[in-house]
């Protein structure tokens, strides 16, 4: 019997909404229980004084890269970013090469998960073959093989009619349909929200209605079918207002923000860094604010990074040629952190919307400390302040806009299923 | 300035405009001798990196490195990244190899001048980037306008075109409005970028209200291959709307100067007449270009490590 | 090195501190001392001197053309000018040369110099030049000026007016005529200016001379250009 004691820290629990200082026993990969002073006999003793323990994160959208683009990024290197992250459970997107369209490709991800990755990897498959946006994948066949959601990421699905019909299918299989809103058209090759900053730099320009004409006619077709929708990577002001109205009105849509856009405005893109280019761009200070306010009111219930690795030659080119998209895992703690220092969040709804939230959605284990629960726990120190250096980090990309930024808020242990597969001092373990 | 980038008059101060205005009049005196060589810059190179094609500018640069003795090499590659592996930061950075005094950078993406001063230790001359800046035309706007009216602070200065698409047009906008002048855009509704007021200038997509009183106009290139973007119907409809004739001229203060950064479409911007007669100033601006280009290779020429360059 | 400065026609100011007779010679940083060496009378008369040396050299007045080098050659040049016309009858052209541009440190870092005015109402070919510059002292400014002047034509000859020598020559380089002769240390400054400047920014009358004392040793400061001499 393994027995591992997380002994002192501030347990913060959003499935019980426990927020104390206690003990949190762990015993054979399950949660035991909390307390005062329990005993540590035989057990593994990990001190947590001066620091929160929580369910490990759960992130409902990431990029692996397995299968195909391995030099970005594979589901090992991803893993343990992960990990370092302080995650414990992991989506990731079908725009793989080749697309998970198709159930062995949902297989081939699990089966590297299991054999490389030291936290768990959930595949989210295409709900259109090859994202192409026209014919619908079988989604029976990957639910069962493993998928927990569908989604075209990094493509819009412009075609209403197909959207129609995945929105309708999907619930046979009772799963979220997860949306990248974005209308190509209007989007017209646009790099850099619209606005002062794109006029500043002439650089093409995504004008914040491309995503808001996307949410409005995914909620009207969803209003029309009964699905569950999710929007993707929130990023703007009405998008947020119509999901909100969605929900008023009954409706089972959600949605997910990530830290860059809860964090960093336009104008971090001023001086031209392609590691602050993604879909969608970084808004205005009025989009980030309501995408705060979004969070926080439960309009959006989760945080994901979209974590997207890319290689360092393929961001060093032309801003409008490099590729979409930043590193997420190993900085979310720290710049989400914002959130509670500005006291809009409490340490509580912090960590719900980091694992409970997504872990509903996905209908993942999670986000729960309740004894019988999978350990997946994380140890975070919200006080040590280090800088951040992606060539120090586990991912095999570095595109990312926080580098040799400094950061407040550190993981200091992951934990998946009882097992230690994170420890500060060090780093990445096997499991 | 020795070895300080020129990415974009956003980057530079009252005062260093000025200085550059200064140094070209005194280079302009230069190009008016009978010898217009002199031996300033011997033995220093200077490379052209043209990835865009522009015979006007990469020519203008050559002369005026070469009268000043400078050593001046045409690159093009013929591809960028868009569509070939060679990277363009490889492509500078071999270039940077060979130890070059200065590197005139012009590519058809915004922000890949300034990516390219990140990465070498020769000073870099934005020649033109996407529809982010095109310094040296708008200071050679500048210097023109300052010779034909004595002064910039005070004028009231029109730009009328694509506004969204055109670098010259925010490189001036910064400019002008940097030197004390009022200035004004004006053009189709979807050829005026967004929020273009934040930049201290007024929009119009009335020419004539635009043109009142106006002492400079400035007509900018009408793309055709924007057309496919659908930014207005048909060249007889801007031709008729926004192009520059002598009837529409009346509007504009008597002495008022008419420029344009060249090539002209004929009978678009501007009409065959005013091309090439009074009030155009449209030579002068090409005849200047060479002395301000002159005047800024001569004061920013000179390799220093980017870690000790003065910020 | 009191005695170095010529007590006559000079007038001792001093433009920091309290005046103290221990620190001439020792002068450094904002303690500088400065001399007057030539006034306005003396400048005036040095002038009317090279002008009747200019008369009295050359048979044909017609071919000569004054050259100056700003800013202080220029006003220097106006004023041989018109003595000129006065002492011997003679129209005699004169143009501004900027020597910048063909200065011999510009490839050596740090100095990109404002570029001054260059005026030239025509060429230079089968002229006797004069060039006129107020203090010389390297010799170095002289030669940029006789490289400049060969992009306007081919003089006959060209020969050099100074208002000043101040010696420490580094290039082979003989002036003509000098209206005074000032030897200095290498530390020093020997500065021509006025009182004040024209509506289009050329100095205007009274001028003077001063010498400001730099008080560094001789030898370790040697081949250093000294201020003056550009």
């Amino acid at each position: 019997m393994k027995r591992t004691l997380i002994r002192g820290g501030r347990i913060l629990d959003p499935a019980t909404r426990t927020d104390t200082t206690a003990d949190l026993l762990i015993e054979d990969g399950k949660i035991k229980g909390m307390g005062v002073d329990l005993d540590a006999d035989r057990a593994e003793v990990i001190d947590a004084s001066g620091c929160w323990v929580a369910p490990g994160f759960v992130d409902m959208h990431t990029h692996l890269r397995e299968p195909g683009q391995e030099y970005k990024e594979d589901i090992q290197s991803g893993g343990r970013a992960a990990a370092a992250g302080g995650f414990t459970s992991v989506a990731c997107m079908a725009n793989t090469d080749p697309v998970n369209d198709d159930p062995s490709v949902t297989k081939f991800i699990i089966d590297q998960a299991r054999k490389n990755s030291p936290v768990r990897v959930h595949p989210v498959a295409a709900a259109t073959i090859g994202l192409a946006g026209e014919v619908m994948t079988e989604m029976s066949a990957l639910r069962e093989a493993g998928a927990v959601a569908f989604s075209d990421d990094g493509r819009g699905t412009e075609d209403a009619n197909v959207m129609r019909n995945v929105l309708e299918y999907s619930k046979m299989v009772d799963a979220i349909v997860m949306v990248h809103a974005e209308d190509e058209c209007l989007r017209n090759d646009g790099v850099v929200n619209e606005g002062f900053v794109s006029t500043r730099l002439g650089l093409p320009a995504n004008p914040s209605a491309a995503e808001e004409i996307r949410v409005a006619r995914d909620i009207a077709l969803t209003r029309m079918t009964g699905a569950r929708l999710h929007i993707a990577h929130v990023s703007t002001k009405r998008a947020v207002d119509y999901i909100r109205e969605a929900r008023d009105e009954g409706m089972q849509v959600t949605g997910e923000v990530s830290p860059h856009h809860l964090t960093l405005t336009d104008k971090e893109t001023l001086g031209f860094d392609t590691s602050t280019k993604m879909a969608p761009p970084l808004r205005s200070a009025e989009d980030v604010e309501a995408c705060r306010k979004g969070l926080v009111d439960g309009v959006l219930q989760a945080i994901a990074t979209d974590h997207a690795p890319h290689a360092v030659y393929e961001k060093d080119v032309e801003f409008i040629a490099a590729p979409c998209g930043i590193l997420g895992f190993e900085t979310a703690y720290p710049v989400v952190m914002d959130l509670v220092r500005d006291d809009e969040l409490s340490p509580l709804d912090l960590m719900d919307r980091m694992s409970l939230g997504a872990a509903r959605l996905i209908g993942v284990e999670g986000g729960s400390l309740e004894p019988g629960v999978v350990a997946d726990v994380v140890v975070l120190d919200p006080e040590a302040i280090w800088k951040y250096d992606p060539a120090q980090g586990y991912s095999k990309s570095r595109n990312s806009p926080w580098a040799g930024r400094e950061m407040v808020g550190q993981v200091v242990y992951t934990l998946v299923e009882g097992d230690v597969v994170f420890d500060r001092e060090r780093g990445v373990l096997e499991r | 300035m020795i070895g300080q980038d020129l990415i974009g008059i956003q980057d530079l101060t009252r005062e260093q405009i000025e200085t550059i205005l200064e140094t070209a009049q005194g280079m302009a005196e230069v190009a008016g001798r009978e010898i217009k060589k002199v031996p300033t810059l011997r033995g220093r190179t200077i490379i052209n990196l043209f990835f865009e094609p522009s015979t006007r500018t990469r020519s203008s640069f050559e002369i005026a490195g070469k009268r000043l003795s400078a050593d001046v090499i045409n690159f093009s590659p013929s591809s960028s990244s868009l569509n070939k592996s060679e990277s363009i930061l490889d492509t500078a950075k071999t270039l940077d190899a060979m130890d070059p005094d200065c590197v005139v950078v012009r590519h058809k993406v915004a922000g890949v001048p300034q990516r390219i001063a990140e990465v070498l230790d020769a000073p870099v001359i934005n020649a033109g980037d996407g529809a982010h800046e095109h310094p040296t035309q708008a200071l050679l706007d500048m210097l023109t306008v300052y010779q034909k009216k004595g002064r910039l602070d005070g004028l009231t200065v029109v730009i009328v075109g694509d506004i969204a698409h055109s670098r010259v047009a925010r490189s001036n906008i910064y400019g002008f409005s940097k030197m004390g002048a009022e200035v004004r855009v004006a053009g189709p509704p979807p050829m005026l970028p967004t929020r273009v007021e934040d930049f201290g200038v007024k929009a119009y997509s009335n020419l004539r209200e635009a043109l009142d009183g106006a002492d400079v106009i400035m007509a900018l290139r009408i793309q055709n291959e924007r057309l496919k973007g659908a930014h207005f119907p048909s060249i007889r409809e801007y031709s008729a709307t926004f192009g520059l004739d002598r009837a529409k001229l009346r509007f504009a203060a008597d002495d008022a100067i008419v420029m344009h950064p060249g090539p002209v479409n004929r009978g678009v911007e501007l009409s065959h007449e005013l091309t090439d007669h009074r009030p155009s100033v449209i030579l002068d601006q090409v005849r200047n270009g060479v002395a301000l280009r002159m005047a800024l290779l001569y004061l920013i020429t000179g390799r220093v490590p980017k870690e000790s360059a003065p910020q | 090195m009191a005695s170095q400065h010529p007590s006559q026609p000079g007038n001792r100011v001093t433009t920091g501190g309290a005046r103290d007779e221990r620190a001439k010679g020792a002068v450094n940083g904002g303690n500088a001392e400065e001399v007057v060496v030539l006034d306005d009378t003396a400048i005036q008369r040095s002038l009317t001197r090279i002008a009747h040396e200019v008369v009295e050299r050359h048979d044909d007045l017609s071919r000569l053309y004054l050259v100056a080098i700003p800013n202080g050659g220029v006003p220097l040049g106006r004023i041989l000018q018109s003595k000129l016309a006065a002492i011997g009858d003679a129209e005699v052209p004169l143009g501004i040369l900027d020597t910048t541009l063909y200065r011999d440190d510009l490839s050596r870092g740090g100095v990109r110099p404002p570029l001054r005015r260059t005026e030239m109402p025509s060429s230079v070919d089968e002229r006797i030049v004069l060039i006129v510059e107020d203090v010389v002292s390297t010799g170095r400014t002289i030669r940029a000026a006789m490289d400049a002047m060969i992009d306007f034509g081919r003089p006959t000859s060209v020969q050099v007016v100074a208002l000043v020598d101040r010696g420490h020559r580094e290039l082979p380089i003989k002036i003509d005529y000098v209206g005074k002769n000032i030897p200095t240390q290498v530390g020093d400054k020997v500065k021509f200016r006025s009182k004040g400047t024209t509506p289009s920014g050329e100095l205007e009358a009274p001028f003077e001379v001063v010498v400001t004392g730099g008080g560094a040793p001789r030898a370790s400061r040697s081949g250093e250009r000294g201020e003056g001499g550009r």
